[in-house]
């Protein structure tokens, strides 16, 4: 693998760039791997990188059955933050925080992690009771966090109403500085690119149909297009898909698949400089470097695999965003999709080996997976490698909800996706 | 947004008025007090999710206020049938015109 830097970037230019390398090998697979990850979003490329990179296991396929990143790595506003309530859940996340600040150098390839920092709005008195609680937890945990008010949320965003003229008005914000937005296609290729160049084999348009067992143990998968492929272990990481797969081994997931919408405008001048997020109406926002406002909104309540959400949802989203924001009105939207998210009851995810020797799950990320992406494949490449859960990963095992060990970040760390 | 028809009130009513209130027929333990922590687990965490046809209960929130249960379809919205609790789904009797399944979104 070249490595991108300036001087060939300037090497290039002399031949009108015609002759870059490709970023990863298209290969053909190979009968058996000793590990196969089901799934080429951001966390299953991840997980095949630290694989390679941490612990040296490079006979590694990542089994994709669209294009890498082209599911919910590519439908999410790329929100990063790390300021969750719970010890487990916050070291986790300030784990996967503590990768991204230097992921740009490590992968070789820019994934444009900005630390523009995020706003998470208080509109009531408890709200407000809420964060301060979240910030001493952060605080107790490491992590960077400030607890704001009106007037100083007025300050780091003029453009927001923080009049008392609203319905909600805004009585202030928790502040996570360190926070910010990452490009996601590039987290998803840089990703691809780096475990490519370990010697992983990337395999696109790839299907699993089933997953084999033996004697209680998985053995390899069935794919549509390559027919049978045998592994020592399987990792799958699939998000909206993964009680499908469960399935395929007879096994339940305390999992519900929902479509989460997303949204962007036109691209306009700079205007918002970080992220506003609300858990109160529920809406969140930023401006991406190409200029269009990112817009987000809350899940459709009803399971659904279909890739695309109800009208009233985008309503409901944009009436929140023109609360924060009335100088919006008149932006014209662009673009809206869905991706399907997996969420879990306690909202937190599920990264575990199953009653399925050699068949490990990580999933359940909800609404929040990307900014977990580098930290959520570093501690999972460690589980399937060593066969038993790495320290992090350890509370976020499925049989929490077995033994009522739950995590629950609903509506308690500033959860809105 | 769905378009989807209430058993009690006999109507089409848009999404809005509803509530979806996940998987139907789960039963509760006969005897909750003899319960393992996994039979537990499997009636109040675990659930099919499938993708494809889904039966669920919906609330109809802001109309009569009852539950109802529905036959959906997870990939393509479509709803095959809707039906009172206690009810079996009646399939064949055609409750249900190709009009209500279709998701205008």
């Amino acid at each position: 693998m070249q490595p991108y830097s300036s001087f060939g970037l300037l090497k290039h230019a002399l031949t009108f760039h015609e002759n870059w390398q490709r970023a990863w090998r298209n290969p053909v697979p190979k009968k058996h791997y000793d590990v196969v990850i089901v799934g080429g979003g951001g966390h299953g490329l991840a997980t095949a990188y630290y694989l390679a990179k941490v612990h040296g296991i490079t006979n590694v396929a990542v089994l994709e059955k669209g294009y890498l990143g082209g599911g919910n790595t590519a439908r999410n506003t790329t929100i990063v933050r790390s300021n969750y309530l719970w010890d487990e859940a916050a070291h986790l996340y300030e784990h996967s925080m503590k990768l991204w600040e230097g992921l740009s150098q490590e992968l070789n390839f820019n994934v444009m992690f900005s630390q523009r920092g995020v706003l998470n709005l208080g509109h009531t008195l408890q709200d407000m009771r809420d964060i301060q609680r979240r910030v001493n937890a952060n605080r107790l945990n490491g992590i960077d966090g400030e607890v704001l008010d009106a007037k100083q949320v007025q300050e780091l965003v003029p453009i927001l109403d923080c009049s008392q003229q609203t319905r909600f008005p805004v009585m202030g914000a928790s502040w996570q500085p360190r926070a910010g937005v990452a490009r996601h296609d590039a987290v998803a290729w840089g990703f691809a690119r780096a475990a490519d160049a370990l010697g992983v084999d990337l395999i696109q348009q790839c299907e699993v149909i089933d997953i084999e067992t033996e004697d209680g143990a998985a053995t390899g998968v069935m794919t549509k297009q390559h027919g049978r492929i045998t592994a020592g272990r399987i990792g799958c990481v699939v998000a909206g898909n993964s009680s499908v797969l469960a399935n395929m081994v007879g096994l339940r997931l305390p999992l519900e698949s929902h479509p989460l919408q997303a949204m962007v405008s036109e691209p306009i001048k700079p205007i918002l400089d970080t992220v506003v997020m609300s858990n109160h109406v529920h809406g969140y926002i930023s401006q991406s470097d190409k200029g269009d406002l990112v817009i987000g909104a809350g899940i459709d309540g009803y399971v659904g695999y279909g890739q695309r959400g109800s009208y009233h949802t985008i309503e409901h989203t944009v009436q929140a965003i023109l609360e924060l924001f009335p100088i919006f009105s008149r932006v014209r939207m662009n673009r809206q999709w869905g991706g399907i998210v997996d969420t879990c009851p306690d909202a937190c995810p599920i990264i575990s080996a199953t009653p399925v020797e050699n068949l490990f799950f990580n999933c359940g990320w909800g609404t929040g997976g990307f900014k977990a992406t580098p930290g959520s494949g570093h501690v999972f490449a460690a589980t399937l490698a060593k066969g038993e859960a790495h320290p992090l990963a350890k509370p976020f095992s499925l049989d929490r909800f077995d033994t009522g060990a739950l995590i629950d970040e609903h509506g308690a760390a500033g959860v809105a996706h | 947004m769905l378009y989807i028809h209430c058993p009690y009130c006999e109507e089409h009513r848009s999404e809005e008025e509803f509530h979806y209130k996940g998987q139907a027929h789960i039963a509760r333990p006969d005897d909750p007090d003899n319960c393992t922590d996994v039979e537990w687990a499997d009636f109040i965490y675990r659930r099919d999710n499938p993708r494809g046809e889904h039966k669920e209960q919906w609330y109809h929130t802001v109309g009569c206020r009852k539950f109802f249960n529905a036959i959906r379809d997870t990939q393509s919205y479509e709803i095959k049938t809707t039906y009172k609790v206690g009810e079996q789904p009646d399939m064949a009797a055609g409750i249900v015109t190709g009009q209500q399944g279709s998701n205008a979104s």
